[in-house]
């Protein structure tokens, strides 16, 4: 039995970054807002207090703040001539649950993506010919909005998080010390770049050597205390080395708890509903028009929430997933070409070199999770790809987001992975050693989507999502080159050894490699090849936005959480200031 | 406000006897009082790690806070073995000897308590297959696919062990695996790492030995409070001082020994009279 609630204004479904920010911009417009969360409440005092936030095992290991596969996973494949199987334990991505989700237990890395980024399709077949963007069968396309228009909106992100860092590009003057190769900025950092360890002062220098152009990584774990303009008061980071898969318990890392939910949850007209999972979007007779969202909360009660609009604010797999599940929009066919919800499922392509020193003591244990110094020389269209075989690129980062053992001692090559040899490696090198990280790209490829599993079910019945993906040879050459690049910084560090680990094969699910999953439900210029409009608007449903991610046409090569804030607040400036006035699609098809 | 006679759920599978730790943190959670700012659903008894059956919750006014309900981890208790029987144990123990094999540079995993950790941790929800999705049809995937087991860790640890000994006795006339020389007792580790060896009983060679080696760095190298790590020797081995959580001073430092003596969240040796 289903009982109907009480109508509201709007649902968030998943609350997360993005469903943090588009409820308070909401709540600030007077909307009566309530927020389904299918996992718990979370909060720094409770839930990773410094008195045993430091726990490897725990967080990282055991995935005690990720999504439990348990009850709710995914299949995947390399490609459609496989059979894909269930995901049965996390590894390559992990996802968040619970209030806050990934903005509790990401690193803190804020990027903007580049000017050119947005423009994939007609920056790249403008520079390098059509073959450039079509080559491997690459579905890359436009975004539908650009750096200029999403800049105000980067900017209020930094404001929230109190970003800690230095402008390259301020009002498109080059500024010493910052990414000479970013978008401009209109503002400053909110707070100075992080102090540098010694792994990415050494980087720095090799990099400045060879004629690079290194700067600080932009961090949401803060540089000194900040109070953001909601009143949040975030304090100094002190490089305890547990970012990553790990909440902040010393209110330094920038998430939706430190930064908005004292705001937020301060607001009458805001209601946080928590372990409660949302089956289905309802939709009108016509199905032009979504009347709600049916839900079942953790006790197996079911529900029907009416809203006048339905934000989609979960994770990507999610949001595309609720689309299939609903039928929002025509699902995406890779035989033909034909279809959006689905189409364009990227990844990011990660490698990295490891670099070992014969006497210099690095304490990689003192690190925090965006304390890095960068290069962006050859990331995006920041270099010429002419006669290189491939578009897009990767940062390379002198990096050390902590020392945590079980998951982070490197070897030499060729170091057996147990036995005495392996324990007399890690005695000898953890102290001395690091990895260069090299954070690449992915395009769209023909091939890659999300669809729902034929076979496996999810505990409440419904079908799994289906996540088909692997690397095409253009993410393989750019990976290649670019880890050249890494290894080059690496030796003019002068080390004992360093050892490269390339992207190599197909995607595997198995060792961790970044949970920046992107596309299915991306945005565009025209119903024909996508998902939502500039303002994550269904083009189909114009009372449902599908916020995240999902929206990115390709990824590139930056971590997602800014593009995705800003893409958010830039939603939910048209929402406040037009749609409320007049629902109804914000762009005519 | 909150109802503070929801019922906790129970463990609906959990064999009793060991839930010892859980038992313990669920019993504390319980005491704690309703959430203020709750205004519907249960108090705060938090199944905080995505497990169904939490109570559903609604917020509204403030951020709650309720007493008593710190999520503390749930660390190892006891002594002596709740899951591996004496055979199992005697195998494990010459297994994870070999893995991490003990001289004086450092702790071998049996002198690291890591025999102690692996058994509680099979015998508690990571046994259980928390965190894994176990259902069928399960099919042979791709290497890519990782694991495809139906078997839970417990499950697939006791067929394992089971597995092992039967190709040891088979391959080395009648012999365990303890019994084996240490260059022998290396082939077969080799042998079931690379695939080579078939193991018996439903078991994937290589699977098994990933787990294995996964959760024997696991329990040399995570808080003792876990069971292994003894006396965070295995941190002292390589340099990291534990769970500190303030490093400001020692930025800028670079390329100086931080003097720290590893800590856990328990303290460490030294700080209580008596122990070691």
């Amino acid at each position: 039995m289903t009982t109907t609630l009480k109508p509201v204004d709007a649902v968030l479904v998943g609350f997360g970054w993005t469903g943090a920010i588009m409820g308070q911009q909401l709540c600030d417009a007077g909307l009566n807002v309530v927020a389904l969360e299918r996992g718990p409440w979370r909060d720094t005092s409770t839930d990773f207090a410094t008195g045993f936030a430091q726990d490897e095992l725990r967080y990282m290991w055991r995935h005690h703040l990720f999504q439990n596969v348990t009850y709710d996973t995914l299949t995947i494949r390399n490609n459609t001539n496989q059979e894909a199987l269930p995901m049965r334990h996390l590894g390559s991505f992990l996802l968040g649950t619970g209030v806050g989700s990934g903005g509790v237990h990401w690193n803190g890395q804020i990027w903007r993506f580049l000017p050119s980024d947005f423009l994939t399709k007609s920056h790249n077949e403008q520079r390098y010919g059509k073959k450039a963007v079509t080559d491997y069968d690459l579905t890359v396309q436009d975004w539908g909005v650009t750096y200029e228009e999403l800049e105000p909106h980067y900017e209020q992100f930094d404001r929230l998080c109190g970003t800690s860092g230095r402008a390259g590009n301020l009002n498109g003057k080059i500024q010493p010390g910052g990414n000479p190769f970013e978008g401009p900025r209109s503002n400053e950092y909110p707070t100075p770049p992080m102090i540098q360890t010694y792994a990415p002062t050494l980087f720095g220098q090799a990099a400045a050597g060879l004629g690079r152009h290194p700067f600080p990584h932009p961090t949401g774990n803060l540089s000194q205390p900040y109070v953001n303009p909601l009143g949040a008061q975030l304090g100094a980071c002190t490089y305890c080395g547990f970012c990553e898969k790990f909440g902040c318990g010393n209110y330094s890392k920038a998430s939706p708890q430190t930064t908005m939910l004292p705001y937020l949850m301060a607001k009458s007209n805001f209601t946080l509903k928590t372990e409660c999972e949302v089956l289905r979007v309802e939709l009108s007779a016509d199905r032009t028009r979504a009347t709600g969202v049916t839900y079942v909360n953790s006790a197996g009660e079911e529900f029907f929430q009416p809203a006048e609009m339905v934000v989609l604010s979960a994770y990507v797999l999610q949001n595309v997933r609720l689309m299939l599940l609903s039928g929002i929009g025509t699902p995406y066919d890779p035989a033909t070409g034909k279809g959006v919800v689905g189409k364009n499922y990227a990844y990011q392509t990660m490698s990295s070199v490891d670099v070992f020193f014969e006497d210099k003591i690095l304490n990689p244990f003192i690190g925090a999770g965006a304390l890095a110094t960068v290069i962006d020389d050859f990331n995006g269209d920041n270099f010429d790809h002419a006669g290189l075989g491939f578009i897009g690129g990767a940062y390379i980062a002198g990096m050390v987001t902590g020392g945590r053992p079980i998951e982070m001692i490197y070897t030499p090559e060729g170091t057996p992975a147990w036995g005495l040899e392996w324990k007399h490696a890690a005695a000898k090198n953890y102290l001395k050693s690091f990895a260069i990280s090299v954070h690449g790209s992915c395009m769209s490829h023909r091939g890659n989507y999300l669809d729902l599993d034929p076979t496996y079910k999810d505990v409440h019945g419904r079908p799994m999502l289906r996540m088909t993906f692997d690397f095409t040879p253009n993410e393989h050459k750019m990976s290649d080159y670019v880890t050249d690049r890494a290894a080059e910084v690496a030796r003019a560090m002068n080390p004992r050894e360093i050892k490269l680990n390339r992207r190599v094969g197909s995607w595997s699910v198995v060792p961790y490699q970044t949970t920046h999953n992107t596309g299915g439900a991306i945005m565009g210029a025209n119903p024909t090849d996508s998902v939502v409009n500039k303002f994550l608007q269904s083009w189909d449903v114009p009372n449902v936005f599908s916020l995240g991610s999902g929206a990115f046409p390709q990824n590139a090569g930056y971590n997602p959480t800014g593009t995705v804030a800003a893409l958010t607040y830039h939603a939910a400036q048209e929402i406040t200031s037009r749609y409320l006035k007049s629902p109804g699609p914000l762009v005519q098809a | 406000m909150a109802g503070s006679d929801e019922r906790v759920p129970a463990d609906r599978d959990a064999p009793p006897g060991l839930e010892a730790p859980d038992l313990g943190r669920r019993r504390f959670l319980i005491g704690g009082a309703a959430a203020a700012a709750s205004i519907s659903g249960a108090a705060a008894v938090g199944l905080h790690d995505g497990e169904l059956g939490a109570p559903p919750q609604t917020f509204r006014g403030a951020v709650p806070w309720t007493e008593g309900t710190a999520d503390v981890p749930p660390g190892a208790s006891g002594t002596g073995y709740l899951f591996f029987t004496p055979g199992e144990a005697a195998s494990i123990e010459a297994i994870v000897g070999r893995l991490i094999p003990n001289d004086e540079v450092g702790p071998g995993a049996v002198e690291a308590g890591v025999p102690f950790f692996l058994d509680r941790q099979l015998a508690g929800r990571f046994g259980r297959g928390d965190h894994y999705f176990l259902g069928g049809p399960w099919p042979k995937g791709t290497p890519e696919q990782g694991y495809q087991s139906r078997f839970s860790p417990a499950q697939l640890y006791r067929a394992a062990i089971t597995a092992v000994e039967e190709y040891v006795g088979a391959n080395f006339h009648g012999a365990s695996f303890s019994k084996l020389v240490a260059a022998d007792a290396d082939t077969v580790l080799r042998g079931i790492e690379s695939g080579a060896i078939k193991l018996t009983g439903g078991v994937d060679s290589k699977s098994f030995f990933a787990m294995l080696l996964q959760n024997t760095k696991e329990g040399y190298f995570s808080d003792p409070i876990y069971g292994g790590n003894r006396n965070m020797a295995a941190w002292k081995m390589i340099g990291f001082p534990g769970a500190h959580y303030d490093y400001k001073e020692w930025v800028s430092r670079h390329g100086e020994r931080v003097p720290f003596e590893p800590v856990g969240f328990k303290g460490r040796p030294g700080w209580t009279e008596g122990t070691t």
